[in-house]
């Protein structure tokens, strides 16, 4: 049943007419067109579909619209702000910390959710921190490295 | 990359040519409008035979190799390079190291090369990305153009500037007169209004590696900044106006006939349409969502096939119906070795299939107009998916035009285009561009597995524990890493079959998995190869280079021994150290592990992997470690808990709960080794450092417990198991 629905998207406002019940995923992908959070599993495995619902990582194909209903919504697309890349993304280029790519956006954002929880985590929490994070290409010690050298660049901020 | 929907490029002159295939040389230079370009022919060199045994493989329609040429590219009037190629970008680099080498041969900076990759009206025809072939083959072919058009360019400019061509010098774009600085012309300039074609037949003059300022250097990839923005397009996130989103009924099994099929309900769904085409049944909305709910509306009946075999009954199965085995490779005579043997081993390797499992799902998005059909795919074979397209909707090949967005990982999987095909069909179908995307449950049921495996190995050592002789035969996996690289004086490899087939051994598709065949030959080799070397009573570095004459074998092995910091010892040493040695794609690999074995729990964890591999020249070094850590940490799948669960046709994993990919726990501390090798050609560097993987962790199983692991994936149960019997 269409309904609105309004929430903040990468800081914008949106207002959807859209069934309740519909994935967050497909929403973003086809009717708001943000194609940088991808299709992995469709069953919260993979977390290559992660967003920020509130500044948390979620799973976005475990989601429904009226899940985040007035809530702040961030796609990587919306991760850097006035044109700067996040300190994140930034690190994850310098460590090459991906190969085909396509997990990069659900691993940047879980990322994200991680130093929010704990901005100095060890290597040892990063590990279990992204542990239900897939990559098939096999960048994940580049990508602890790269968490840790942005969890330094923000020193606990942003 | 070519991410764009329609690559803005100048040549792509009227609306007719846009769209036309690029069927040879001819056609391509009407569309030119100006500029230097230089064509390279493949088929000239030495090697080309050997890419093309690589490359005849996994597709079933090949139109062969061109007659006309392989690659070329392009400078233009704005003094812009673009080079063209057939290969496309699936995570393994080559849209950074081929701008870098074309950089360095023609002398230009690394952000005025572009590169046009995996489009079939654009690129010359390709035989796919595969094989670890994009550096070594196609490598040397563009940076053969790259040196020819440096050379044109700088008779360009001798004209131009009056100069002798012996005083000029060319860098960064820019030709001058080394005697007078102030004497320079651009490559902008001297190709304005020019209009050069040159085929390359011999293999011009190249740099030599010492003097490499751009390859060779570490370099971050090109496309991290769209990758981490999520700005870059793979065929799933290509939209267009009226397209619509595709869910296709399945099988519950492979060799299923459908019966009876009742849409009334779906059909009933607002803004679904369905399409009933023999055995293609779809239902497509505006919503990806809502196709897949009214999917759940269709019923379906299906005759289903008995099960005749499983994931364990598989192996009697592949013995019994496996072809009959041919030598590969021999020497000596088996009898004499076997009368010379105080010691004889026979053992059974086994592997189970495997699936690609890229994080990516297949997709495609297909747009039919005016006769012509785009196809935007996630493929390693552009040009196989256009054969596969065009046979399907029945048009004509160059009316078919295939590009390929960046490709969310491949490792063999994306080199059949069911989807490309599903996705056209559908077009063709309801007049929209529609796309196909699968899920994770139809990604597993149509992969095409890694093969399962088995080897027999029978060996002998003599009294003083030095290998007498070999027999070994590899069924179901295909010769790829079979044959051993020891000194063995009397000795046979046979293989059975291929990685592919034939048809109806499997009871579904299987197919060219990372390094094909030779994960499961190094496995039962280098496996059969410690256990000799424990029951002699010799450390097992030191028994395989007694046993060693290649020296770039005895190079790989000795730079992972020193950068482990081995000591010998006789395993099981229970210091939980293996060894495993492996030559893939031209280029050689010595992997040394540590892990740790829980005896309770039957797991294993790898705490730490030396990898020193040796692959001639390599273009890019930081490219070439991330492709060893890939595969090292892929390869843990395969030797720890990868492996497809069926009954019959019916897979029974349809997502990642039960079929468990490497996390971020496994993976151990990863030191990669590049032994340098400037005297050899480029080699392949995507696939060799998986082949040892499981062998090396079940070696380290071995020496830290003293059991023998037979079988992959190394599972809890079967670790258990063989606990029991030491
Ligand atoms: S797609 Fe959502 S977790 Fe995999
Ligand atoms: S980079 Fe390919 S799946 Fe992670």
């Amino acid at each position: 049943m269409p309904d609105t629905i309004s929430f903040k998207l990468n800081d914008q406002p949106v207002h959807l007419n859209v069934d309740r019940d519909r994935t967050l995923l497909w929403v973003l992908r086809t009717d708001l067109g943000l194609t940088g959070t991808k299709f992995g599993c469709g069953e919260g495995f993979c977390g290559g579909c992660t967003v920020l619902v509130n500044q948390r990582a979620m799973r976005s194909c475990s989601l429904t619209v009226k899940d985040v209903q007035d809530k702040e919504v961030t796609t990587i697309e919306g991760l850097g702000k006035d044109g700067q890349l996040h300190p994140l993304q930034q690190a994850f280029m310098e460590h090459d910390a991906l190969q085909c790519g396509f997990c990069t956006p659900g691993m940047i954002l879980a990322a994200f959710g991680l130093l929010r929880a704990n901005p100095q985590p060890s290597r040892e929490q990063i590990i279990r921190g992204m542990e239900d994070n897939f990559c098939r290409c096999g960048a994940h010690t580049r990508i602890i490295d790269a968490i840790q050298t942005a969890a330094a660049a923000m020193k606990g901020g942003r | 990359m070519n991410p764009n929907l329609d690559p803005a490029l100048d040549f792509q002159a009227g609306p007719e040519s846009a769209v036309s295939a690029l069927a040879s040389r001819r056609d391509f230079l009407k569309r030119v409008g100006g500029g230097v370009i230089v064509f390279v022919t493949l088929g000239d060199w030495a090697f080309a035979q050997e890419a093309a045994q690589e490359a005849a493989r996994p597709v079933s329609v090949r139109p062969g190799l061109p007659t006309d040429f392989n690659a070329f590219l392009r400078i233009g009037e704005d003094g812009r390079v673009t080079c063209f190629t057939g290969k496309i970008e699936m995570g393994q680099g080559p849209i950074t190291s081929l701008p870098q080498m074309v950089a360095e041969e023609l002398e230009v900076p690394l952000d005025s090369v572009d590169i046009i990759m995996g489009d079939t009206d654009l690129c010359p025809f390709d035989m796919g990305t595969w094989g670890s072939m994009t550096t070594r083959f196609f490598g040397p072919a563009l940076r053969a153009a790259a040196a020819e058009a440096k050379a044109v360019l700088l008779e360009l400019g001798s004209e131009s500037l009056k100069v002798p061509v012996t005083q000029l010098t060319a860098q960064d774009g820019v030709i001058f007169d080394r005697q007078d600085n102030g004497r320079r012309i651009t490559y902008g300039q001297l190709t304005k209004g020019q209009k050069i074609e040159r085929h390359l037949t011999v293999k011009p003059s190249l740099k030599d590696v010492s003097q490499f300022k751009i390859s060779g250097k570490p370099m971050l990839r090109r496309d991290a900044r769209e990758k981490v923005t999520g700005k870059a397009q793979f065929a799933g996130d290509i939209r267009l106006p009226g397209m619509l989103y595709a869910k296709i009924l399945r099988p519950p099994a492979h060799g299923a006939k459908l019966q009876s099929v009742d849409t009334a309900a779906a059909r009933a769904v607002a803004g679904i349409q369905v399409v009933q085409e023999g055995d293609l049944v779809a239902v497509l909305h505006e919503q990806p969502d809502a196709a897949e709910k009214a999917l759940e509306k269709i019923k379906a009946g299906f005759d289903v096939p008995p099960a005749t075999v499983d994931d364990r009954t598989i192996f009697e199965h592949l013995l019994r119906v496996a072809p009959a085995p041919k030598v590969v490779t021999q020497g000596g005579d088996l009898a004499q070795g076997q009368a010379q043997a105080a010691r004889s081993f026979e053992t059974t390797y086994l592997n189970s299939y495997v699936a690609h499992a890229a994080i990516e799902t297949h997709a495609a998005l297909a747009r039919i107009e005016g006769g012509k059909a785009t196809v935007w795919v996630s493929t390693q074979n552009p040009f196989g998916a256009r054969e596969e397209i065009a046979r399907a909707i029945g048009f004509a090949i160059e009316n078919v035009r295939v590009i390929t967005p960046f490709v969310g990982g491949g490792f063999g999987g994306k080199t059949f285009n069911l989807q490309a095909v599903e996705a056209a069909r559908l077009a063709k179908a309801t007049g929209r561009p529609v796309q196909v995307m699968w899920s994770r449950e139809e990604e597993f049921f149509h992969d095409t597995f890694r093969p399962a495996a088995v080897v027999k190995i029978r060996s002998g050592i003599d009294a003083a524990g030095k290998m007498a002789f070999w027999d070994y035969s590899v069924f179901c996996a295909g010769d790829r890493g079979a044959p051993h690289f020891y000194t063995i004086p009397h000795h046979r490899t046979a293989a059975s079959g291929t990685f592919q087939g034939p048809p109806g051994l499997h009871p579904f598709g299987v197919g060219a998995w990372r390094a094909p065949g030779n994960n499961t030959n190094s496995f039962a080799r280098e496996s059969q190869i410690e256990l000799m070397a424990a029951a002699a009573g010799i450390d097992p570095v030191e028994y395989r280079l007694q046993h060693l004459t290649d020296p770039r074998m005895i190079r790989v092995l000795k730079a992972a021994a020193e950068r482990f910091g081995w000591t010998p010892a006789v395993s099981p040493s229970r210091r939980g150290y293996g060894v495993a040695c492996g030559i893939d794609a031209g280029s050689y690999v010595a992997t040394i592990a540590e892990a740790a074995v829980n005896t309770e729990q039957g797991t294993v964890q790898v705490k730490r992997v030396v990898c020193a591999q040796e692959m001639g020249v390599v273009i890019n070094p930081a490219g070439a470690k991330i492709q060893m850590e890939g595969c090292i940490t892929m390869g843990l799948g395969y030797a720890l808990a990868e492996e497809v669960h069926f009954k019959g046709g019916a897979i029974l994993d349809t997502n990642f709960d039960t079929y468990s990919l490497p996390r971020f726990s496994w993976v151990p501390k990863i030191e990669s080794v590049l032994v340098e090798a400037n005297d050899i050609p480029p080699q392949g560097g995507g696939e060799p450092a998986i082949v040892v993987m499981g062998a090396v962790v079940a070696n380290a199983i071995a020496d830290a417990t003293g059991a023998r692991l037979l079988q992959l994936p190394m599972t809890p149960d079967r670790i258990k198991a063989a606990l029991k019997k030491v």
